[in-house]
């Protein structure tokens, strides 16, 4: 028998339909829905007369266009109160389970389904969204698609597919102080570029995976898609089966233990092939800061932005000074002490409770500068509620961050949360394109810790010098 | 939805030679409240087509003029086909993207690399995305900035790129060419599986 990698096992046990001349169709187990990338789909269905093909395998959420502030209001902006009236709606008429504003369960898509127990290893899992790339920490295959596949995928639950090629990135070695798992993906990045696994599927391995949490594994397995790549996964074990143990609509009592012992033999097998595979020493990462406007362009904090002659090609030079001037920043210059007028702490890459856990041990006693305004906003409802049983929402009070209501906020500036034009913004999100937080906003991308340490100081900062 | 069918296209062309165009780019996230496909032509590289003043606050139409120095502003270029350099479509999966592009009026988009997501959502809305080499790609860039009314030829069927005499072919799979040529949608083979399906759904339930 063929040695498989535990991508080409999940993939396979999933093909409803290998025929020539045609990608396999693919079976979807889970399907999750926001209100920005559905209403084309749905009206699809309408036109085509058809209903959703199973709707206990699709769940609904209202995230990327929702205030954070009074949610219990109804939504101010006309467009947006549309959307999220549309999503209603259709989830209404089409049966689908929806966790709307207020629900107990609402949050970031890929924030509630982990947290609910939705998603599980060795699933397929996709939504309108490129970042279900963070579900594939649990051991699955979770990748973003368009609407057009939404529509696809609640008519027939499945997808028709060509099998990517298969990289492994391996990390082995212990995190230095103050470097976490964000700091691991922004440094793979930054080495790799944001094309370097384009066409390509990733698992993620070595003991300095292997020792993350299950949050910290979402972390990176979230920006598997800023390197271009389909989707990331980690092989599960015994810290997988630790989280999802007790989760609402996770397998429960003998239920679960018989999924457990399926699970374990999701590992690749001894002898098994990547087309790509790629090593990294834990000990080489720092805590990492963005300076550009694609996430590979990366540096550890304590580093010079390149210059020009430092890179390769024209075509680079090119893309590269007009990143550096929409930044407002000099090619050799040091970012660390670079005052910022923003920090957000929030999205599905950095809005779980160990994120906030993190940030509030941080600046516990401390206030924010003057100079900044600090936003938390949490990835879920759950997140928030326990937050505020922890008593973190003391914490950041006292420290003068502002503590709000879950949703995708100035991750993508697209709801009310933006960062306005010229500004700087530390942020903990996946994504500094411009105007990505605002039109001309700018965006530094970093840790909850190095967030956290700027909201402090003001101005970007080593985190190492505070813990 | 159906789609056009594409078979050749000869079109003068807009370069954009730039790489990692993303799609926030190509359609800022602000614009993605509409619940319908139409229309997003309107705001395609809405950040670069038009100056926002900074320090304004940013609405949706805040005060914008109109950037003269952006290629879709330049009287000179016009055409069915965008060139742009590699890595274009990266970043978010918004099929807006490509709904925005053909809004727009653009029918192919040629470049030395494309992200993953915005390919496949080309192909679901007839827009061809034509994946050359950097060196082709580099004299079409040449040709078109020296001479706008430079013509591109694109033979789906032959899966050839021709500008004056210079070919190039282009790999694309053959379902999709038979999707792009004959108009059809990923759905109605899906459609055609339902007893498969429905099979193996009950056998995982
Ligand atoms: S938090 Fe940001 S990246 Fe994550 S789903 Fe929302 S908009 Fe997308």
């Amino acid at each position: 028998m063929k040695h498989k990698t535990i991508f080409e096992k999940i993939w396979d046990a999933h093909v409803v339909k290998r025929a020539d001349g045609y990608p396999d169709a693919l079976f979807i187990d889970r399907h999750f829905i926001h209100e920005v990338t559905s209403p084309q789909a749905f009206d699809g269905l309408k036109n085509k007369g058809i209903g959703v093909f199973n709707t206990s395998r699709t769940t609904a959420t209202a995230d990327h266009n929702v205030p954070t502030k009074d949610q219990h209001l109804p939504i101010k902006e006309a467009l947006s109160r549309h959307q999220v009236e549309t999503l209603r709606k259709n989830c209404k008429d089409f049966g689908v389970e929806l966790y709307d504003l207020g629900h107990p369960y609402q949050g970031i898509v890929h924030i509630i389904g982990p947290e609910l127990g939705l998603t599980l290893p060795g699933m397929t899992i996709v939504c309108g969204d490129s970042h279900t790339s963070t579900h594939g920490a649990f051991g699955n295959i979770a990748f973003g698609i368009g609407t057009s596949e939404v529509e696809q995928v609640l008519a027939t639950q499945c997808i028709l597919q060509y099998k990517p090629k298969t990289m492994k990135i391996e990390i082995n070695g212990v995190l230095g102080k103050g470097v976490v798992s964000k700091d691991i993906i922004l440094y793979i990045i930054s080495k790799i570029s944001a094309s370097g696994a384009t066409g390509f599927f990733v698992e993620y391995a070595g003991d300095a995976i292997r020792n993350l949490s299950m949050e910290a594994r979402m972390t990176v397995c979230n920006m598997s898609i800023e390197m271009g790549a389909r989707g990331g996964l980690i092989a599960p074990d015994q810290t997988t089966f630790n989280y999802i143990k007790g989760k609402k609509f996770a397998p429960q009592g003998d239920a679960f233990e018989k999924k457990v012992i399926e699970w374990q033999k999701l590992r690749t097998d001894d002898g098994a092939t990547y087309d790509r595979v790629l090593n990294f020493d834990a000990a080489d990462i720092a805590p990492m800061i963005t300076y550009g406007t694609n996430p590979g362009m990366g540096m550890r904090v304590t580093d010079r932005i390149p210059t020009l002659e430092e890179l390769k090609n024209l075509n680079e030079q090119h893309s590269f000074s007009k990143s550096l001037a929409y930044m407002g920043l000099e090619p050799g210059s040091q970012l660390l002490g670079k005052s910022v007028d923003y920090v957000f702490i929030g999205s599905c890459t950095n809005a779980r409770i160990e994120d906030l856990r993190l940030v509030a041990a941080m600046v516990k006693g401390k206030k924010k500068a003057i100079n900044v305004e600090v936003w938390v906003i949490p990835g879920s409802k759950q997140v928030e509620e326990q937050a505020r049983k922890e008593g973190l929402d003391k914490i950041f009070e006292a420290a003068g961050f502002e503590l709000r209501s879950p949703g995708c906020s100035a991750c993508l500036g697209m709801n009310e949360d933006k960062v306005p034009a010229g500004k700087y913004c530390i942020s903990t999100s996946n994504r500094n394109f411009e105007g990505r937080q605002g039109p001309k906003s700018r965006t530094f991308l970093a840790s909850p810790l190095s967030a956290a340490a700027a909201a402090i100081t003001g101005k970007v900062s080593d985190v190492r010098e505070f813990v | 939805m159906s789609k056009d069918k594409f078979t050749l296209l000869k079109s003068t062309a807009v370069p954009l030679p730039m790489e990692n165009i993303d799609t926030d780019q190509i359609i800022p996230a602000r614009f993605l409240k509409a619940t319908t496909r139409e229309g997003f032509g309107e705001n395609l590289f809405c950040d670069w087509r038009y100056n926002i003043i900074p320090g304004s606050s940013p609405v949706e139409k805040g005060v914008k003029s109109i950037n003269k120095d952006f290629v879709l502003n330049d009287p000179a270029y016009s055409g069915k086909i965008l060139v742009a350099e590699k890595n274009f479509g990266c970043g978010s999966s918004r099929e807006h993207a490509a709904w925005a592009i053909y809004d727009f009026g653009f029918r192919v988009v040629i470049s030395s690399f494309f992200a993953d997501i915005f390919k496949n959502n080309a192909l679901n809305n007839g827009l061809l995305p034509v994946v050359v080499s950097d060196s082709y790609l580099k004299k079409l860039l040449d040709a078109i900035q020296q001479n706008p009314k430079t013509e591109i030829e694109v033979d789906l069927n032959k899966q050839v790129v021709n500008m004056n005499g210079q070919e190039e072919s282009f790999e694309i799979n053959l379902y999709k060419k038979t999707c792009m040529i004959n108009g059809y949608d990923d759905i109605d083979y899906l459609l055609s599986l339902n007893k498969e399906i429905r099979e193996f759904d009950l056998a995982h339930a």
